[in-house]
């Protein structure tokens, strides 16, 4: 074989080189007559940029001036930039449309590329080169009614959206054909279930056109009136004053130069970066992606979360069970087929999935509740409100006060310990520390026997129903649903919500958890899907390179190519402290981490040494108003006069985007490419998938042009970190659609089906596996004393005290009735004590402030809204009967409040009512049902609108956030944890007038 | 000829709204030329789904009811149409000619269903038509019954012989058949809106504590005469359920082992008795 010498390798490349650099304007202008977009670009800005080597043997210039490309093959004179490349070999594999990523990073990383000049340019030129590489891609298909039809995916499903003339039409639900794989079927008692062949959205996704073409979508920045950030920037004034309409470059300029003033003027940390949760759909442009990518990279306070939606597992059952990774929640592999064929009774303990959805799950599983009716499984639903479930399934419903779930779950435990109707075998066997916790049952240590008796003076319900409840759970085979999907919402989120969350884990553990027919769930989760097949869930931090503060390490970051981005900033403020942090300085909290059990343990404290204090505040996505508990102190946070600048980068002019200096406009990912699958979150919700009946992977198109000026979060992101002489850096230069590419090569999808199939058709549906390669049924594999063999890396090698996969993450390995984490951490902690234990509630019906307010506030997860993401806007949702009501031209939020309360408050159907405590107070519509208990009221949170009648922040809100009224308090001091679901409110009609 | 028809099924429906928000995103800001003008974006309910409780404590129930224009084939509403604004067309769907029916406002409350809109900016009487502008584009079925997840809407488009046979193998009722108006909308499960319950729990002493009476026999009399009768469940709970509203005296009649007592009633709208004790 000959050997080509280096010399004849070099003088091929160049050869390549030169000849790829004269092709590239003729190809741009193709691309540009071919695409409109690739003609915008080219008219956006007028500038000549050089490529060259560093050793100046190969150079090509090219001029953009009106839309118009002029080039030479050799130095520019004065280029406002020049692209650097250090050998001809290196720019070919840079340069060719089919090259490496995983060369082009390399060559990043070794300055083996760079560049001098104004970024923007740099930036630019590269958007016009991977634009010009799509300008012949053909995507969406043509309709009988002059519609193309795109497709696109959101919270609640995958949708198909027909658009006509740049205007969408409608959005609908997917019909799937025979090109797509076929369904599963389930074989039980002699039934064949298979699931219908479409896909289901929520009633928020349903609604969705209205959000997009919003009368309150903000189509250009935005500066509030009377901010000057060279003069007045007048704080008080936040959330009061109006805005002035303001230019991109001013807008970007401005936001810009206040990152750089700060940073200087205060060092480190003075950024803070909070976002809400999920206002998107899709893997890039998602606020754990583009969002981490840009704040990693200028350096940024974050707001670390909370375990907001199952703080009571994540805090208390992680602790006797482990499931760590899954934030102490529960899997759910195999869970329909093992129901449908064996389980005889299901108990919805505060689980709603048909109004939660299984969080991204749209309505999947009423299908396959309607097959368990259909087999006639029995349910029970536990739940201060008669829920939606409650009503389409049937069954028993047992109504608890709020808070006291936890003396209903020991009662039960006390009768199957008295009548000896629990799994001995596996107690003896599968757990430990169970005699201890009998004897606090039982009231051998404290002297309270927790009898179905003791249990009524708490809960309210007939002991006689609980001795009932408790003896026909035992002789039937029941799955235990505590919580939405089960493990999520409801009662983990109230004050006594860690002791109840360990108690399910208790009883689930008494049963036998794992035996045929006996196990979590609600058939909410456990579908037969493929889990290996690889696609990225949204939690695995698309293209953020954030491999501290999302999923990527798991398996994305080898996947997919790309630069590493690392926030340099060691200091987080909680969440639900940032009004403290920002007002008085300090904060502190617990931290979410799902490594280990042990994480939570660890404190972390604001101002972390030697960090500035938060002086600008850069808030994104969804509202933390309405959202986060007490929220009136977000309203008076914005008003302090030590946070110098806020900034706002929302869809809606609602919530907090109103208590802003500047505002700027992103679009919906209607708007704008991306990539993700349906109800998908890897990361800590590992194969949430399985919740749909088919594994639904959608390339999103961009299916209308962003509304007036309103850009992308990625490209305003890149616009701003350009100015900063980072946009190549944030970038890539890889344009939004060539993120999608890079994303789509790192799965396996094109195993199944070509890019340019996807990019037509927009969807394809993972086959699921044949039954011989389903996944096993969660805890079959502990219950039967052998190696875990569920397909997830949890947990984490190290945390096995045995062998890998043998036994749990506790100590033990086994599931603790008394918690060795615990007693390794704090075991004297009154408020947590290492075996679950009935403790008052700190805001409940036996708390001094129940006098004053003596109805018990719940307010679950909204179910025609995701978060504020639907609600209000002028959306459809509004003209739900059971989500607003309009009255005197305002659509008003809804309290649910027993006849008998309504009557001794002299309150009729639709009057408007104050609902009231000392952190503030909320107009609200009243609707007079049967179907909330006597002395609890029901409102759901998540309202978009806060519309405070005088002073924001200390005057009562008629738009409906009913979380100005619950406790910032953290369910226990050692955490950082929210008990929405306790609050004492008192309720009186509404008589005054309220100025317009 | 075949016929499009409507299926709802009461026990299916969640109150989920898709259907109702379906028919919001395909008519507000859409025109389709020769059938409809654009729908206002709030005010109108051309599905519109009325609640209703029943009964009260742990044994009450609700039920929805999806309503909609009925496509009736004896439509009052095409009769009080002049020149021609609603027509019936050869399928079955009842049609709103929005240029002829511009300014008929009268149309409104010819509807006895109350499903006319006045649409008050474009001055047109408007409803739901069925989605025909998409059927007669090739779509198989309207866009309710299509994203209906819960088996509640469903669409039949059959010869009517062959729905009245369906109808009458399967139950089901039209809205108000008093009117006589041949709706081509059927319900199914209808008493869980339109009829009433009786429920209660009963309960006996065992050695000092409450405890359910399992399986006990119930029995409603009505006139001297059983009319149902169950046993108690898990919980001694029992629901007799699609009785007529306000018909008036009932007996419950429970025996619980050996002895048997007799609850009288008289029925309005659905009752929980509450619970019914027997000692031990």
């Amino acid at each position: 074989m000959a050997i080509i010498k280096p010399n004849v390798v070099e003088r091929l490349a160049a050869l390549e080189l030169r000849i790829i650099l004269a092709c590239m304007a003729p190809f741009f202008r193709v691309a540009a007559r071919r695409s409109e977009s690739m003609r915008k670009m080219l008219a956006q800005m007028d500038f000549t940029i050089e490529i060259r080597l560093v050793d100046k043997s190969i150079a090509r210039w090219f001029a953009f001036q009106g839309g118009v490309i002029r080039t030479g093959s050799d130095m520019a004179e004065k280029p406002d930039a020049t692209l650097l490349i250090d050998s001809a070999r290196d720019a070919v594999k840079l340069f060719v449309p089919w090259r490496s990523y995983m060369d082009m990073i390399h060559l990043m990383k070794n300055f083996r590329t760079d560049f001098e000049g104004d970024d923007r340019y740099v930036t630019h030129f590269m958007d016009i080169a991977g634009e010009a590489q799509f300008a012949f891609s053909k995507f969406g298909i043509s309709r009988k009614d002059g519609c193309t039809r795109y497709v696109n995916n959101t919270n609640g499903g995958a949708v198909n959206v027909d658009v006509k003339d740049g205007k969408i039409v409608r959005i609908s639900n997917l019909e799937l054909t025979d090109e797509d794989a076929p369904a599963w079927t389930i074989e039980a008692r002699g039934k064949k279930f298979t699931p219908p062949r479409r896909t289901s959205v929520a009633s928020f996704t349903q609604a969705l056109k209205s959000t997009i073409y919003s009368k309150d979508r903000l189509l250009y920045p935005m500066k509030r009136v009377d901010f000057d950030p060279n003069g007045e920037r007048n704080p008080q004034y936040r959330g009061v004053s109006g805005y002035e309409r303001i230019s991109w470059d001013e807008a970007l300029d401005l936001v810009a130069g206040e990152i750089k003033r700060v940073k200087r003027e205060h060092g480190p940390g003075a950024i803070l970066n909070s976002t809400g949760s999920h206002h998107t759909w899709g893997n890039l442009g998602y606020y754990l992606s583009a969002r981490n990518r840009f704040f990693n990279i200028i350096g940024t306070t974050y707001a670390a979360h909370n375990p907001d939606s199952w703080e009571g597992w994540y805090w208390g059952a992680m602790h006797h069970w482990g499931n760590s990774v899954r934030l102490g929640m529960p899997d759910g592999y195999g869970t329909v087929e093992d129901c449908l064929k064996h389980c005889e009774m299901i108990v919805f303990w505060s689980s709603d999935p048909e109004a939660t959805h299984g969080v991204y799950s749209a309505q999947e599983g009423t299908i396959r509740r309607q097959w368990a009716k259909e087999l006639g499984i029995k349910f029970v639903h536990i739940d201060p409100f008669y829920n939606h479930t409650a009503q389409f399934m049937g069954g028993k419903w047992l109504a608890p006060r709020p808070d006291t779930g936890n003396a209903l779950a020991l009662a039960i435990a006390y009768v199957w310990m008295t009548e000896g109707t629990y799994d001995k075998w596996f107690v003896a066997n599968r757990t430990t520390g169970f005699e201890e916790w009998q004897d606090y049952v039982l009231g051998k240590e404290d002297g309270v026997p927790k009898t179905p008796e003791w249990q009524e003076g708490e809960s309210a319900i007939p002991a006689r129903d609980v001795r009932s409840l408790a003896r026909e759970w035992a002789k039937r085979k029941t799955y235990l649903a505590p919580g939405g999907r089960a493990g999520f919402g409801g009662a983990c989120r109230n004050a006594t919500g860690i002791e109840w969350a360990r108690s399910m884990v208790y009883l689930a553990a008494m049963q036998g958890i794992g035996k045929p027919g006996v196990n979590i769930g609600n058939l909410e989760i456990g579908s037969p899907l493929d889990t290996r097949f690889y696609f990225p869930g949204y939690a695995e931090g698309g293209l953020s390179g954030d491999l501290h503060g999302t999923g990527e390490a798991q398996h994305l970051y080898q996947r997919m190519p790309h630069v590493v981005t690392m926030n340099t900033v060691q200091q987080t403020v909680p969440r639900l402290r940032i009004p403290e942090a920002i007002m008085n300085g300090e904060a502190a909290g617990h931290v979410m981490d799902g490594r280990t059990i042990e994480a939570q343990f660890k404190e972390a404290h604001f101002p972390a040494p030697g960090y500035s204090k938060i002086k600008m505040y850069y808030k994104y996505g969804g509202s933390h108003l309405s959202t986060m508990v007490d929220s009136n102190r977000f309203a008076r946070m914005y008003q302090h006069e030590g946070l110098e600048f806020v900034v706002n980068q929302s869809i809606w002019f609602e919530g907090e985007a109103k208590f802003a200096d500047v505002i700027l406009p992103a679009c919906t990912n209607f708007e704008r490419w991306d990539i993700g699958e349906t109800c998908s979150a890897s990361g800590y919700s590992t194969h949430s998938f399985l919740s749909n009946n088919y594994r639904v992977i959608t390339l999103q198109h961009k299916c209308i042009e962003p509304l007036g000026e309103s850009k992308s979060d990625f490209e305003i992101f890149k616009q701003l970190a350009s100015r900063l002489g980072m946009g190549a850096y944030f970038s890539e230069g890889t344009t939004e659609l060539g993120w999608c590419k890079r994303l789509f090569d790192s799965t396996d999808l094109k195993q199944h089906i070509s890019w340019k199939q996807i990019l037509k058709k927009g969807y394809f549906v993972v086959p699921a596996p044949p039954v011989e390669k389903r996944d096993p049924v969660s805890w079959r594999w502990f219950y039967d004393g052998r190696p875990k063999d569920l397909p997830e890396v949890a947990p984490l090698p190290s945390d096995y005290a045995g062998k890998w996969r043998e036994g749990l993450q506790t100590q033990s390995g086994k599931i603790e009735f008394v918690s060795s984490s615990l007693v390794r951490f704090a075991p004297d902690d009154p408020e947590r004590p290492t075996m679950s234990r009935y403790i008052p509630s700190w805001e409940g019906h036996r708390s001094e402030a129940y006098k004053r307010f003596p109805l018990q506030l719940i307010s679950p997860h909204a179910r025609h809204t995701f978060h504020t993401m639907t609600d209000g806007k002028d959306s459809y949702v509004n003209d739900i009967a059971d989500h607003r009501v309009l009255i005197d031209g305002w659509y008003y939020w809804i309290v649910r409040i027993h006849p008998e309360d309504a009557a001794k408050r002299d309150i009729r159907n639709n009057d408007l009512v104050e609902m009231h405590n000392d952190r503030g107070s909320v107009i609200l519509a009243a609707q007079v049902t049967e179907r909330i208990a006597q002395g609890t009221v029901h409102s759901y949170e998540s309202s978009a609108n806060y519309s405070p009648i005088g002073e924001p922040g200390r005057s009562p809100d008629r738009g409906g956030c009913v979380n100005v009224l619950t406790p910032s308090r953290s369910i226990i001091k050692r955490s950082h944890s929210m008990a929405a679901n306790s609050c004492l409110v008192e309720i009186r009609r509404w008589q005054e007038e309220i100025k317009a | 000829m075949k016929k499009w028809n409507l299926i709802v099924d009461v026990a299916n429906c969640s109150n989920c709204n898709n259907c109702a928000m379906a028919v919001k995103d395909e008519y507000e800001g859409n025109v389709f030329p020769g059938y409809s003008l654009p729908q206002p974006r709030h005010g109108h309910h051309w599905v519109n789904i009325l609640s209703r409780e029943r009964g009260s404590g742990s044994l009450m129930d609700a039920a929805y009811l999806p309503t909609t224009c009925n496509q009736c084939d004896d439509a009052p509403c095409v009769a009080a149409a002049t020149n021609g604004a609603l027509y019936k067309r050869p399928d079955g769907i009842v049609m709103i000619d929005p240029a002829r029916s511009k300014g008929q406002k009268q149309l409104v409350d010819a509807c006895p269903y109350g499903h006319i809109w006045w649409n008050e900016e474009l001055s047109v009487p408007q409803k739901y038509s069925f989605d025909a502008h998409l059927l007669d584009k090739g779509w198989k079925e309207p866009r309710i019954s299509q994203v209906c997840a819960s088996g509640c809407l469903s669409v039949v488009k059959c010869e009517d012989e062959e729905m009245l046979a369906k109808a009458k193998a399967e139950q089901l009722e039209g809205l108000r058949p008093e009117l006589g108006t041949k709706p081509r909308v059927w319900y199914k499960n209808l008493y869980r809106f339109t009829k009433e319950h009786i429920a209660s729990s009963v309960a006996t002493v065992i050695g000092g504590l409450e405890e359910a009476c399992v399986e006990a026999e119930v029995k409603l009399v009505r006139q001297g005469s059983v009319v149902a009768e169950q046993a108690t469940n898990c919980f001694g709970d029992f629901k007799f359920d699609g009785l007529e509203p306000d018909s008036g005296e009932y007996a419950v009649r429970i025996k619980w082992r050996t002895i048997e007592k007799e609850f009288p009633l008289v029925l309005q709208k659905s009752v929980n008795l509450g619970v019914l004790r027997f000692e031990s």
